[in-house]
């Protein structure tokens, strides 16, 4: 393992074990991308289930409880497994290139996080087969998760616990890396935007996954071991659960939004030709966004009685998210003024974007007006709001990064043809679908119903918002259609594809060697390579000599510390129901689980080094792989 | 003069948006025709945030749409445009104007908080323990809702009965699962907790009232079950002098009496067996609140919706008795009283729809 030469070709069987053990952040950033989009597939079908039984009144096409099941799915499946993943896909993919880095700080961590999302996961959406999924929603509350019979809200609990973990390494990580790995003369103001979000929404995931690891503990005591957190005869409380699901839940919003900024904010400038308008006001915006984040999360319970001043306060609070959120919107649209906009895919999506954002973002501020809230909450007009900002925010930046960053991952560049059906489609699909559920909820029709009466004037928008979900639905299945035929045909395209990058991850050859830079960049200001272009050269001038590389071993281990948990969470779960075997199979887990990280701890493991000379051979013959 | 202008403009924009709002649901049901005055302040609220919304979504959409028509790059255009830094006027700008706005906002925000907050009414106790402003006690089960008043000592359930023109106040709290208090076209909902009890205020407009045929849709809105969506109830809106009749005709009510028709009165004894270990038909139902299992049914007959949700007759009666769970899954009546003959259906039915309120 300890040449360039082992990256040569191999079998099948050979790739799949390669992937099973990576450490490098590009492999990694694939896996992400293979499961988030599995996961946001699942999750947009039991979305198209849901429009599908409300697209009429009385609708019978699903049960009740099914139908909650479904919603729960829906939500949890988008956020946790498909939105999140897919955005620590993409920073795992360009971050590190973005600052110069020729990985992140931990590897294996990297690896761990991973496969401790999938396994979480896999178990979370195992629950469909094994005596039903959750169905309490995505926020789970406590007095009804309580009351939910079967084992659903237990699969939620020990799923987003072992996949929180991983998301919690994950963000870890990347603080680490970007303090620490940043290529010389990258200063914290020269950092690409799309890195300085990487970095806020690392930070946020920090201090907001916490309290939901300490809310789900408490919620799986109460369901397994009969502790009273949240029961109220017992003298338990179930606000502390909404308050602590909030608490992480509303920074988890602008964990998911600020990467999606970051995006744009790469996508824009490169198709504008320009450079970032304003862009240390975009970085103070940015951190300020991630600051507030913090204090407006009672905004979700105007409703719950938290009284007039606790109420008044979290509305002011909320208000002034606006003031940074707008400062970052006249920021793209003046970065666009005055330059040379040309329309690919990605420049589509970030176009669009900002209308659909701002009607989002608005929406948000009416809601932050309390009385006002008292009729919108936990109505369509909200499932209206998040989805405009979730949706035409983080899907758009999702969709903008798939076709931006596919030549990078993938050294090919997806049909711009079909690119532009997908967004056409997307589009329509979207706006037909949300818009008009704003007013479905201002006519009286709450949220999480799995049917409705006729004659109560909600007809005719339910159905309109249930065609739009088609077009999205169709509009996806172009999408991939596009990714299969752009892997079959598999035309390869250099360095630089958009012609114009800006960003030091346009400056390495493509496909990007695995040690992503011969040598570290050296890095001149603002848009390192864009510098470099503009005085004409090709690439951007190397910080340090030819020099050994210290590279880090294949491992298998992060894989089998995951596998441990997802089967002893099967063990835990279980031993409710009194059966034999479920506590060997919870030990057996731990065994497997702590047994592999023993076995990291005491293996010494130093990696390898790529020489300089094989680096110098591989030079010669353009590239490697 | 140029003020007025624009007062005057803002008025039409105001103007405009109420009438296409207005167009919008139905009387009973939206929020957007509102029925009162706390459903009046949070449709104001609503407008005025709207209009400053709208007009941010304008300047924005017009910027952004000349930035992206007037600077797309022309047919082989290589030229490299000038790169811009950054301006500290226009910062300041759109920093501070959207400050402004939301100045504007917050005002009224935080003192119809503070207003809708005002139960102090409910605290100015008499002697007798009661209070002078009317208070209904809103218990939510699953898939049910009970109404006391405790000053008038009378309990019914599904249909809440409140008189127009005055503000009436809620004590709300859940039973088993949280749930939530809404009546969209009165006013904000608040939610039933089982942890304590929450406090609000809605006013019914006679002549809103009437426009609605008296009659307003209220819904669950927190996830509760398989049922949530079906989790109505409604509310009559009555004048005062109706009201204070039909509180009369509660506290008047004899649930012993038996039924004149022998049908229903065999009706009552099946029900007597069968049904009243959960339900009452009487409203001064004395049982401690934990063993009102059911809807009390003493104004049963008088009511316009089964179970909530399905039309009020004999036929649809029959149907929900003879099988809940086919028009509410996860329901908590569903095998408590055993297979019924069609007979003893026909004559529940006969019972039931015969408890009137004598007029």
């Amino acid at each position: 393992m300890s040449t360039i030469a082992h990256t040569q070709k191999r079998g099948f069987a050979g790739t799949v074990w390669d992937y099973l053990t990576t450490v490098d952040h590009k492999k990694i950033a694939i896996l992400y991308l293979l499961a988030g989009g599995l996961f946001f597939l699942v999750g947009g079908i039991e979305a198209m289930m849901i429009r599908i039984q409300l697209a009429v009144p009385n609708n019978d096409f699903v049960s009740a409880g099914l139908f909650n099941e479904i919603i729960t799915m829906h939500g949890t499946t988008m956020i946790f497994l498909a939105a999140m993943p897919l955005l620590l896909g993409f920073m795992n993919a360009v971050m590190p290139l973005q600052i110069g880095a020729r990985d992140v700080a931990f590897p294996f961590v990297n690896a761990l996080g991973f496969w401790l999302f999938f396994f979480g996961g896999v178990f979370l959406n195992l629950s469909w087969f094994l005596g039903g999924a959750p169905d309490a929603g995505w926020t789970s509350y406590a007095s009804l998760s309580l009351a939910s019979e079967g084992h659903g809200i237990d699969f939620y609990v020990l799923g987003l616990q072992i996949s929180g973990f991983g998301t919690l390494m994950g963000g870890i990580n990347f603080l680490v890396t970007i303090i620490n790995m940043r290529a010389p003369g990258m200063t914290y103001m020269r950092m690409p935007l799309f890195t300085w979000t990487t970095f806020v929404a690392s930070a946020l995931i920090l201090f907001a996954f916490p309290p939901l690891t300490v809310g789900l503990f408490m919620m799986l005591f109460d369901r397994m071991f009969g502790a009273g957190f949240f029961d109220v005869a017992m003298g338990g409380n179930t606000v502390i659960w909404e308050h602590l699901f909030w608490i992480f839940g509303h920074p988890e919003v602008y964990i998911l939004i600020l990467p999606a900024f970051g995006i744009f904010s790469e996508v824009i400038p490169t198709f504008s030709r320009k450079r970032l308008f304003g862009y240390s006001s975009m970085v103070f915006a940015t951190v300020l966004i991630g600051f507030l984040g913090f204090m407006v999360w009672a905004h979700h319970m105007f409703t719950t009685g938290l009284g007039p001043v606790a109420n008044a306060i979290f509305a002011v609070a909320t208000m002034a998210i606006a003031v940074p959120t707008g400062i970052k919107i006249f920021n793209w649209i003046l970065t666009m003024w005055g330059g040379s906009i040309q329309f690919t895919v990605p420049m589509l999506y970030a176009i669009a974007f900002i209308p659909s954002f701002v009607m989002g973002g608005v929406t948000g501020v009416m809601q932050a007006a309390a009385p006002a809230d008292y009729q919108f909450h936990d109505s369509y007009f909200i499932v209206a709001h998040f989805h405009y900002v979730i949706v035409g925010g983080v899907v758009f930046g999702l969709l903008a990064a798939v076709h931006f960053y596919w030549p990078l991952m993938f050294g090919t560049m997806l049909s711009e043809k079909l690119g532009k059906v997908t967004f056409v489609l997307f589009l329509i699909g979207f706006h037909l679908t949300f818009f008009i559920q704003h007013f479905l909820g201002l006519m009286g029709m709450p949220r999480r119903v799995w049917t409705f009466l006729p004659g109560q004037g909600l007809e005719t928008g339910n159905l309109i918002s249930s065609i739009g979900a088609a077009f999205m639905f169709v509009a996806v299945i172009v999408l991939l259609i596009n990714v299969v035929v752009t892997q079959v045909k598999n035309v390869k395209v250099g360095m630089d594809p958009w012609k114009d990058g800006r960003t030091l991850e346009w400056a390495i050859p493509s496909p990007t060697p695995f040690y992503n830079f011969k040598q570290l960049p050296l890095v001149r200001g603002l848009d390192p390579f864009w510098i470099e272009k503009l005085e004409g050269k090709t690439e951007m001038t190397p910080a340090e000599p030819i020099g050994d590389i210290h590279m880090p071993n294949n491992s298998f281990t992060p894989f089998m510390v995951s596998l441990g948990l997802f089967i002893g969470a099967f063990g835990a779960m279980y031993h409710v129901d009194d059966k034999g075997w479920a506590i060997p199979v919870l030990i057996f887990g731990l065994v497997v689980t702590f047994g592999s990280m023993l076995y990291r701890s005491i293996k010494d493991d130093h990696g390898y080094h790529i020489h300089k000379e094989e680096l110098l051979d591989d030079a010669n013959k353009g590239g490697t792989r | 003069m140029k003020q007025k202008l624009t007062k005057g403009r803002l008025l039409i924009v105001f103007a405009l948006l109420t009438l296409v709002l207005s167009g919008c649901g139905e009387p009973f049901l939206s929020t957007l025709i509102p029925a009162g005055e706390a459903g009046q302040i949070a449709y104001d609220l609503m407008i005025l945030s709207t209009v400053i919304m709208v007009g941010v979504i304008i300047v924005v959409s017009i910027m952004f749409a000349v930035a992206v028509i007037k600077f797309r790059r022309k047919k082989g255009d290589e030229s490299i445009p000038k790169q811009v830094e950054g301006s500290h006027v226009l910062e300041i700008v759109w920093t501070v104007i959207p400050i402004l706005l939301l100045i504007i906002l917050t005002v009224p925000t935080v003192i119809t908080t503070f207003e809708l907050a005002d139960t102090k009414a409910m605290d100015k106790k008499n002697e007798d323990g009661t209070t002078d402003a009317l208070v209904v006690n809103v218990r939510a089960s699953l898939y049910w809702w009970e109404f006391e008043y405790p000053n008038q000592k009378i309990i019914t359930s599904q249909e809440l009965v409140v008189p127009t023109d005055q503000r009436v106040y809620f004590n709300i709290k859940a039973s088993d699962v949280k749930h939530s208090f809404w009546i969209p076209a009165a006013g904000g909902k608040i939610d039933a907790n089982t942890d304590n009890v929450n406090k609000m205020w809605l006013e019914f407009d006679n002549e809103k009232a009437k426009e609605a045929d008296n009659l307003f849709y209220g819904k669950c809105t927190e996830l509760c079950g398989p049922s949530h969506a079906l989790m109505d109830f409604k509310v009559q809106a009555l004048p005062q002098d109706e009201f204070d009749q039909w509180v009369t005709a509660m506290q008047t009510v004899d649930a012993e009496a038996a039924p004149q028709d022998p049908q229903a009165a065999a009706g009552q004894e099946i029900f007597n067996q069968k049904c009243l270990s959960c339900h009452a038909v009487s409203p001064a139902d004395a049982r401690p609140e934990a063993a009102r299992l059911a809807p009390n049914l003493a104004d049963f007959g008088d009511r316009t919706r089964v179970a909530g949700i399905l039309e009020h007759n004999e036929e649809e009666l029959k149907n929900w008795i003879a099988n809940p769970e086919a028009y509410k899954p996860g329901n908590k009546m569903t095998g408590t009283y055993g297979e019924l003959s069609d007979q003893e259906l026909d004559q529940l039915a006969a019972y039931l729809m015969g408890l009137k309120l004598e007029k």
